[in-house]
């Protein structure tokens, strides 16, 4: 495809997954404990998913990555500033709430017309680009809503390899049960991607890279437009799971002895 | 090695360390950046027709990695925020309760003077017929003025820093990255022409490894230094420029410090801020500040006068939290998050050149902090918005950044403001504490109340200097031999020595809830995580291993507060691990052995390092 691809990642922030996590009932539903107390990082699948969009545009000349937010616009700010060192985008932000309570239909809803509504995007070169999964929820839906949204129903979830061939075909391995690849072979876009892990490491940051993306995220930080959530789900309860550390030091212990303690506690 | 070609990029005003005096200097220098109408007030020299560009480059992962709890009287801010709001920061309440306490030892274990003794023994004789004393502790009635923070703030520093980067971007005129260490000025003639990023893809010796990529040059008419104590862009400096006549850094602190959720028994109203002294030793001080949501900030500070070779500022704090004046109110607490950072002590003693021919010093590594009201924070604040209105000035008169201009513009506005003047005042006040806590108290209430005209004279020697060997400070609680199969055992084990001798001269055990007392190790997983990014070379070197192999204290070893620096069961030199540095820089300053080459330096060196602590929450 001489054109290139224009690919969209969806990609929201988290709070940083090694957090103490605590859900609490305030005014507005159910959030997280001091959530504007919690460093928060762009998801490590949505990272992946950037990072492969990245990769895919530099290797096929013309093509061009969005990043499209939905985040509290000051974490946003903050996220942004670590994340445009790494691989060059375009940034659309959606000033609204990440807190993972949100009901995907409605994430997906803002995130569909965002997309809709970016200037001079290409739906027959489109590559719709997200995680599979999410460290605040998942729900693995939002993904495929988004997609639903804008007419695109060729979908790949858990993705860990996507090739283009000659022809400009598309080769995607999709990851299923114990370990094995479902392989697929698209004509070309459009399509959505949830990625898994991918293949590739997160890049070094790049002062260059930076100073080209921080160009444009800064005023597309300022232009942000406010998404309101209404409706969705009641949830009676909310619980995340508590974190158990048991942590030793331990010098010298015999490789052995090591695998047995883990045998045991798996078994246990 | 040879020398590779690096990029180099061209900004106008390239920065170094976000912190409050960087957050100060930003704000001020972004409103002034930019016409009401929208359009640049000033031209960038390097992309005519645009606002100059300011870039900012932070070493940690987040401009609020770092976990702090302040107290300030917020002189600085308030007036750059003149309807500044608490409610606007998360973490953040006026002071409404002070409270200053001095504590006893209820185990006998720590290292108190002759005379600190009989005090202790007839406040526990009479004490209970008295007012102000409690278990183990005496309140004051009355808190000098010099120590009062009414009406200040309370806060978190870690938040209020991601809510000045917030505004600062939202402005729209600075960039902030994160993640970025810089290695170092770049000098050219007696010049700073900019500064030079650390190089990634490097072995931990820092020799070009897969993905090499040499760190970038950005060249600026003007770098603004604010990395704070043990930046090594400030330190380095401070090596290529010298320091003023009469200038040193041996006055230091390790502040160690948890955010902790409360228990619901504890009564401690919002906007409470706690301060004491006396114990674990009677030189360290301790903090706790009651913020929003039943949230406190605590810690304790271990100064350089502590001349004990063997310490540990982690289990002090442990010590000082179960104190029964302060396990009160903290038992069935939660920590949830903790951290560690070196204060420069020195205050004014210890201010570099301000400024020089295109670069400026900003914030604690250029001397801002008052070592007798306690404060920082503020200060570097201040510094930052005054070389901001400084830089302003001379953009606007079309004025280079010389040495001379710099001078006019921002270290004049310095010398003449509140910041000077309450640094004098300062100067000398704990020098006191060289000679003994006694000495030390005297001293700065004779400075205090005199408003620096007297002042205690002091032992003033560098930490180096001034370090006894464990044997003489154990003389004759713990005999030689005893000690030496002690340092024996515990090197064959690879432990440090601090357990081993605190347990031998009685401080009882700690015994850990799983929630707010926990293992060192706990600490650092459950308070944050270590970014120790790959492809980065090690920043904490030993610079003389013989110097290593034969010294007797390793205070490097029980000062670490991740336990990063490790003993060495193979030999004498001690081990660094980065995955568990949290970037104190309490190595820097406590090791006992000189610099071969520069008394006023320790045989440790503290290079630029990607990564640190990033509490759990800020």
């Amino acid at each position: 495809m001489s054109a290139g691809y224009h690919i969209v990642v969806c990609g929201g922030i988290v709070p940083d997954p090694l957090q103490t996590l605590e859900p609490v009932k305030g005014p507005a539903g159910w959030g997280l404990k001091n959530e504007l107390m919690l460093p928060a990082i762009l998801d490590p699948w949505a990272g992946h998913a950037l990072f492969e969009a990245a990769n895919l545009a530099k290797n096929a000349p013309g093509s061009k990555v969005w990043l499209v937010s939905m985040g509290p616009k000051a974490k946003l700010q903050q996220v942004m500033m670590t994340i445009a060192q790494k691989v060059p985008f375009e940034l659309v932000v959606l000033d609204g709430p990440a807190g993972g309570f949100v009901e995907a239909q409605a994430v997906g809803t803002a995130l569909a017309e965002a997309i809709e509504a970016i200037p001079g995007l290409d739906k027959s070169r489109l590559l719709v680009f997200g995680g599979w999964m999410s460290a605040s929820r998942g729900a693995g839906a939002t993904l495929q809503i988004v997609g639903e949204k804008l007419g695109i129903f060729e979908q790949f979830q858990g993705v860990d390899k996507l090739e283009v061939q000659s022809g400009g075909a598309l080769r995607l391995l999709e990851r299923v049960e114990g370990g094995s690849y479902q392989e697929s072979t698209l004509d070309g876009p459009p399509a959505v991607v949830g990625w898994a892990t991918g293949e590739l490491p997160e890049p070094p940051n790049n002062p260059q890279v930076g100073m080209q993306n921080m160009r444009l995220v800064m005023p597309a930080l300022q232009k942000a437009k406010p998404v309101k959530v209404e409706g969705g789900p009641e949830y009676l309860s909310v619980q995340v799971p508590s974190q158990k550390r048991e942590t030793r030091v331990v010098k010298d212990t015999p490789v052995d002895e090591i695998a047995k303690e883990i045998v045991d506690w798996l078994k246990a | 090695m040879s020398e590779m070609e690096r990029q180099s990029m061209d900004v106008d005003i390239v920065c170094v360390g976000f912190g409050p005096a960087m957050g100060g200097f930003l704000t001020t220098l972004s409103r002034g950046l930019m016409n009401p109408d929208g359009t640049p007030a000033v031209e960038s020299a390097v992309m005519p027709g645009m606002p100059p560009q300011v870039i900012c480059y932070e070493r940690a992962d987040d401009i609020a990695a770092g976990v702090s709890g302040v107290v300030s009287k917020a002189r600085g801010i308030r007036e750059t925020f003149p309807d500044f709001d608490p409610a606007q920061v998360p973490l953040c309440a006026e002071v409404t309760h002070e409270k200053v306490a001095y504590l006893l030892d209820p185990h006998g274990a720590s290292r108190r003077q002759d005379l600190l003794d009989i005090k202790d023994g007839l406040i526990r004789t009479f004490g209970k017929h008295l007012p102000f004393c409690g278990e183990h502790s005496v309140e004051l009635p009355w808190i000098p003025p010099f120590l009062r923070k009414e009406p200040g703030l309370v806060f978190s520093l870690g938040q209020f820093n991601q809510w000045v980067g917030a505004q600062v971007m939202a402005e729209g005129v600075a960039q902030v990255w994160p993640g970025m260490p810089v290695d170092k000025a770049l000098v050219e003639d007696g010049r700073v022409v900019g500064v030079r990023l650390v190089d990634q893809g490097v072995t931990k010796q820092g020799e070009p490894d897969a993905g090499y990529m040499p760190g970038m040059d950005i060249k600026a008419a003007l770098t603004v230094i604010g990395d704070g104590p043990v930046g090594p862009v400030g330190r380095g400096l401070d090596d290529a420029m010298g320091m003023p006549h009469g200038h040193t850094r041996r006055d230091w602190a390790l502040g160690m410090k948890m955010v902790v959720d409360l228990p619901e028994s504890c009564t401690l109203p919002e906007g409470f801020v706690l301060h004491t002294f006396g114990y674990p030793e009677p030189d360290i001080f301790g903090f706790l500040y009651v913020l929003p949501g039943r949230v406190a900030s605590l810690g304790i500070f271990v100064p350089s006068w502590l001349d004990i070779p063997v310490r540990t500022a982690y289990r002090y704090l442990q010590h000082w939290i179960t104190h029964p004046y302060l396990w009160q109110h903290l038992k069935g607490g939660v920590m949830r998050s903790w951290g560690a950072k070196s204060l420069l002590e020195s205050g004014r003693r210890g201010e570099p050149w301000l400024v020089g021919d295109g670069y400026a010093r900003i914030g604690e590594g250029s001397g801002t902090t008052n070592v007798l009201t306690g404060s920082g924070v503020d200060e570097a604040w201040t510094s930052g918005v005054q070389l901001a209105e400084g830089v302003l000035e001379l953009l606007r008169a079309g004025k280079p950044f010389s040495r001379a201009n710099l001078k006019e513009a921002y270290v004049a506005r310095r010398r003449a403001s509140h910041l000077e003047a309450e640094a004098k005042v300062a100067e000398k006040s704990r020098d006191g504490f060289g000679k003994g806590f006694i000495q030390g108290l005297m001293g700065m209430a004779l400075t205090g109340f005199t408003e620096g005209k007297l002042n205690m004279c002091g032992d003033h020697r560098a930490p180096h200097e001034r370090v006894p060997t464990l044997e003489e400070t154990y003389y004759p609680q713990i005999p030689a031999a005893e000690l030496a199969r002690m340092r024996e055992e515990c090197r064959a084990k690879g432990e440090a020595l601090h357990d081993a001798v605190m347990d031998r001269v009685g401080w009882p055990k700690i015994e850990y809830d799983g929630q707010l007392l926990v293992s060192h190790q706990d600490a650092l997983l459950l308070g944050g995580k270590v970014q120790a990014p790959f492809g980065y070379a090690d920043h904490v070197v030993f610079v003389d291993p013989q110097l290593c192999e034969e010294c007797g204290e390793k205070i490097c070893i029980d000062m670490c507060s991740g336990q990063a620096i490790t003993m060495n069961p193979e030999a004498g030199v001690p081990l660094f691990d980065r995955e568990k540095c949290v970037h104190c820089g309490a190595c820097l300053w406590n090791c006992s052995k000189a610099h071969p080459n520069d008394p006023e330096k320790t045989n440790v060196d503290f290079r630029a390092g990607a990564g640190g602590l990033h509490s759990a929450e800020n």
